[in-house]
């Protein structure tokens, strides 16, 4: 464990370190190619700008109207029959919507739940274990400007789902 | 379908409001979230100034396709429209070993780096298959190390917080593969379709 998390911290020094040295020893001018670069990034964030602003209120809108939250305690009862634990439903559901929300509710559960009990361990299994799907979408799609995006969005979501069902069974088997 | 989702989000939301006595909730959620995406675009302006900047250098040095060389077999298999040697292979595996490695934020530049030169290959404003088969790998987060869910649990006193990093590892593998075989089904759907 303590072999991946410093592998982690010297990764990108190293990696930089690494492109730096070949970049001289070849003799490229690394510093101005570093600039023209970086310039592109600008342009990028700025793109990306509206797509974000469009998505996270949209989002905001159905959280803070209290429709999710109502249709979370609607369909809670269906899951908790499937053996889903009640507690773990508003996260699975908001995981795949918003980064931000999802993080919030990981940080509730892990902090009324205790990080050690069933459901911390499952809340934070579940946090690490999938991404925002709907965000990923809005930044890559959005930066390079594709505006059909064919069955992304389902693959996104379906991936999402098997995810969460995993992470209920897994930790299932090695905690519970 | 993305528009119909966006739209619907904000139609339910608005018109639950009116039911529910919570529009002023909404008309400040709207002004905030509004906020919040900006912070967060202008906040990605470092990150992607100073990626693009280096793996600008690193392409020209070479170091792309060195990297793109080493995981051959298992890339082409994965995106077959993708030409052996083009840029785009390297960006797409820089952006997998960031993301192995929990390194988002510079996950992020090599990914709309790697979208880019998929764009260059497809042309049209159309998601491509390589697309959305690297989209679905980006969402089902292949991580080793999940490093904020472990700064929460030890922020809360856990005696292990390290002691979820093979459930998220087991979970995410079978995700992976589950966003692998979901895009191989819905692409082959959508081709009998045509």
């Amino acid at each position: 464990m303590a072999l991946i998390t410093s592998i982690s911290t010297w990764f990108i020094p190293c990696f930089i370190l690494l492109v730096l040295i070949i970049a001289t020893w070849k003799r490229i001018p690394s510093y101005e190619l570093f600039v023209e670069g970086g310039k592109e990034g600008i342009k990028m964030a700025i793109s990306i700008l509206p797509f974000l602003v469009g998505m996270l209120v949209a989002i905001s809108i159905l959280r803070s109207s209290g429709a999710l939250e109502a249709f979370i305690n609607l369909i809670s009862p269906l899951l908790s029959i499937i053996g889903v634990p009640p507690d773990i439903i508003p996260l699975a559901l908001v995981r795949p919507i918003s980064g931000t929300a999802a993080l919030g509710m990981t940080t509730e559960i892990v902090g009324t739940h205790g990080p050690d009990s069933f459901i911390g361990r499952l809340a934070s299994t579940m946090q690490g274990s999938t991404d925002t799907t709907l965000y990923i979408l809005t930044v890559y799609f959005g930066a390079i400007g594709i505006r059909k995006m064919r069955y992304a969005l389902k693959v996104g979501l379906v991936a999402d789902l098997i995810g969460i069902i995993a992470s209920i069974i897994i930790v299932t088997i090695v905690f519970g | 379908m993305v528009n119909v989702i966006w739209a619907l989000m904000a139609v339910i939301g608005i018109l639950y409001a009116m039911f529910n006595g919570t529009m002023e909730h909404v008309n400040k959620a709207i002004i905030e979230s509004a906020g919040e995406a900006v912070t967060l675009s202008i906040g990605l302006i470092s990150i992607l100034v100073f990626w693009l900047g280096i793996m600008k250098v690193a392409e020209r040095a070479g170091l792309l396709r060195v990297l793109a060389k080493m995981f051959k077999p298992i890339i082409v298999r994965l995106f077959p429209e993708i030409p052996k040697d083009h840029p785009a292979m390297g960006y797409i595996l820089s952006n997998m070993t960031a993301n192995l490695f929990g390194l988002g934020n510079a996950a992020t530049p090599m990914g709309i780096k790697a979208m880019e030169q998929m764009k260059t290959l497809s042309q049209s404003d159309t998601a491509s298959r390589s697309m959305i088969t690297f989209l679905a790998l980006n969402t089902s987060s292949l991580t080793i190390i999940p490093t904020t869910v472990i700064a929460i649990r030890m922020q809360y006193d856990s005696v292990s917080p390290t002691e979820i990093v093979a459930t998220t590892i087991m979970a995410t593998a079978i995700s992976t593969v589950g966003a692998i075989l979901t895009d191989r089904f819905f692409y082959y759907r959508s081709m009998r379709r045509q």
